[in-house]
């Protein structure tokens, strides 16, 4: 009844495992070769200021990914950001970081990080960047 | 031969890593539930331990505990296939220390300092590491885990050299290797955001559903030749279809994380098409284990680590197959992507995956460190339960955030205009958030159930008395060995 079974042998089985698994490593590897070419045009690479650099890191080392998703990615705690800067506008986003925690009983609160008007300009340099990353349409609607 | 169960007295460092993985599990498991809680009592523990701190200590603590597993399940494994002691014990206990004593100081760093002081005590600016999920480790952590990692692969392969070389045993390590290898993607982090994102899969995708599978083979065929005395020709022919299948689909399955994160769209093609695919390595270990267990040769006196085997590979296939399966599609997730669906085909896969295979390792080697073949006939009942208990509780989680998931996409991500908010969205899903902590509870009791099996006591149950007792049936009822 196993599959594996009859003229099938164990050599067989491993040869399918090597040659099988090169195979597709080399192709992945190629393809991502080619997506690399691609990356600095999708992503608009050349609008990537030292300060979209600067604002990568403070997202960074503020460790927002533990709350938030970007791109869909992260945790699912806190709102989609990838397209925040188009919902809700630069200076919402300041303000609110600003005016946090809310201290609102039993609610969701967000960590106050203390960041100076150049590190606020910096992490939303870096949110209209990546809001301008061709995501093939994705989120669906504006609510991330 | 009841006064020597093991075979080689290395193996015994193996105890040491599973004592600490346990340990850091259920450490996990209480992290787990305060998230949980924090999802329903927004402020619970704030601004002591906020949620991305929680988080970060859960998802760090499970793939340290799971990294202690399966360095453990080595130890206790090679000697014994390489018919051989370990190259050096001294060097696997050495490293045990640095890497728990490293790890410790990882969390409390996490706990009780504020992340960006964290990144610049530790040296972040030299090389930014930190802060993108799962690889939240500072500099130093992650240069530690290199060097544990490059000295525990010196002492196996070493000790794999100068033994037989056994398809378990090359298997196992070329998944080790493999999981180091991709770990130094984790030191890539280009300023472009879409590349960084491009290769943090690296590390994530292809150790999860790539290199660890290959470990998750090894480990499992381990055990089955060990409990069901089929032959080793026949679970080796299995163990090499199902990592070989594993990595045809699963090596461009990567690409179902390319979709929305602005790579090209040809990934929406290559991911569906081949992450479609990635369940029928997990289905064929569903048939393997069934298979072996039905034709054993042998009662193994260790029935509860048959359990185990039994249900990694089913709900191995439930976790990462199937609910892998329900999101993968490009246009699936068009709608899915970043909601509770993911995080219920996050928690189900590494439980049913990798949990359960540590666990079984765990299972079958642990009465044999502690000088007999298997447990207490009530012990191991106390075991078996633990299993059923767990996996109840985490079939609750995961049901509740695939209905909170579902609900999420119909109120948040469905509607072209007019779209309910974020947290709006989320006031909506208490309820199934409420069922969720609720299954974490049961866990809980599952996994307290599991430990306290450690310390049952007893006459442990014989080769002979497992004979006698196979008529009763055991996990599976025997099928006579074919003609």
């Amino acid at each position: 009844m196993s599959q594996v079974q009859g003229g099938f042998t164990k050599q067989m089985a491993r040869n399918m495992f090597y040659g099988g698994a090169v195979f597709f490593a080399l192709l992945f590897a190629a393809i991502v070769f080619h997506t690399e070419q691609r990356i600095p045009e999708r992503s608009n690479a050349a609008a990537i200021t030292p300060q979209v650099v600067a604002g990568k890191k403070i997202w960074e080392t503020r460790n927002c990914i533990g709350c938030h998703t970007l791109l869909g990615e992260g945790a699912y705690f806190a709102p989609e950001l990838g397209n925040v800067i188009e919902r809700r506008g630069p200076d919402f986003v300041k303000a609110w970081m600003k005016a946090q925690p809310t201290g609102a009983p039993h609610r969701r609160q967000m960590p106050q990080f203390n960041l100076t008007e150049q590190q606020l300009d910096d992490l939303v340099e870096f949110l209209k960047w990546t809001g301008q990353i061709n995501t093939e349409k994705w989120p669906p609607n504006i609510e991330g | 031969m009841s006064t020597h169960v093991l075979k080689y007295e290395s193996q015994k460092v193996a105890k040491l890593y599973f004592v600490a993985a346990l340990a850091l599990f259920t450490a996990q498991i209480l992290f787990g539930l305060g998230l949980g809680l924090q999802y329903l009592i927004g402020d619970f523990m704030f601004p002591y331990i906020p949620f991305n701190v929680a988080r970060m200590v859960h998802t760090n603590l499970l793939i340290v505990w799971l990294l202690f597993g399966f360095m453990g399940a080595a130890y206790y494994l090679v000697p014994e296939e390489a018919e051989t002691e370990l190259h050096s014990p001294k060097l696997a206990v050495a490293l045990f220390w640095i890497f728990l004593v490293a790890g410790a100081l990882t969390i409390l760093g996490y706990l009780t300092v504020p992340y960006a002081r964290l990144a610049e005590l530790t040296g972040n600016d030299l090389l930014q590491t930190m802060g993108r999920e799962f690889l939240e480790q500072p500099l130093p952590t992650k240069l530690g885990i290199v060097v544990v990692a490059l000295g525990f692969l010196y002492n196996v392969s070493m000790t794999v050299l100068k033994g037989r070389k056994t398809s378990i045993s090359l298997v196992l390590l070329m998944g080790l290797w493999g999981l180091a290898l991709f770990f130094l993607f984790s030191f890539v982090n280009p300023h472009n955001l879409v590349r960084d994102k491009m290769y943090w899969w690296f590390v994530v995708h292809l150790w999860v559903e790539g290199v660890w599978e290959l470990i998750l083979g090894a480990l499992l065929a381990y055990v089955l030749i060990k409990t069901t005395g089929v032959d080793r020709e026949v679970i080796d022919k299995w163990l090499y279809v199902i990592i070989a299948f594993a990595l045809m689909t699963g090596i461009l399955g990567t690409g179902h994380h390319f979709y929305f994160i602005g790579l090209p769209g040809y990934w929406q093609w290559i991911g569906s098409v081949f992450s479609a695919m990635e369940p029928i390595p997990f289905f064929m270990m569903t048939v393997f284990a069934f298979n072996m267990v039905q034709r054993r040769r042998r009662e193994h006196p260790n029935q509860a680590a048959v359990l185990w085997a039994v249900g990694t590979s089913v709900l191995g296939f439930l976790g990462a197959g199937l609910w892998g399966f329900i999101h993968t599609l490009s246009p699936v997730n068009y709608y899915t992507h970043g909601t509770q669906v993911t995080a219920a085909h996050g928690h189900l896969a590494f439980y049913g995956a990798y949990v359960l295979v540590v666990i079984t390792l765990i299972s079958y080697a642990m009465p044999t460190l502690r000088g007999r073949l298997a447990n207490s006939r009530k012990a191991q009942s106390v075991e078996m339960w633990s299993f059923w208990i767990m996996t109840v509780g985490m079939a609750v989680m995961v049901l509740a955030l695939t209905g909170a998931g579902v609900l999420q996409v119909w109120l948040q991500r469905l509607p072209t205009s007019g779209a309910m908010g974020f947290m709006a969205t989320q006031d909506q899903l208490a309820f199934f958030y409420w069922v969720r902590l609720a299954g974490g509870v049961v866990f809980l009791a599952g996994l307290v159930t599991y430990l306290s099996s450690f310390f049952i006591g007893g006459e442990p149950v014989t080769e002979a008395e497992a004979q006698a007792a196979s008529h009763g049936g055991g996990v599976l009822r025997r099928v006579p060995a074919q003609a």
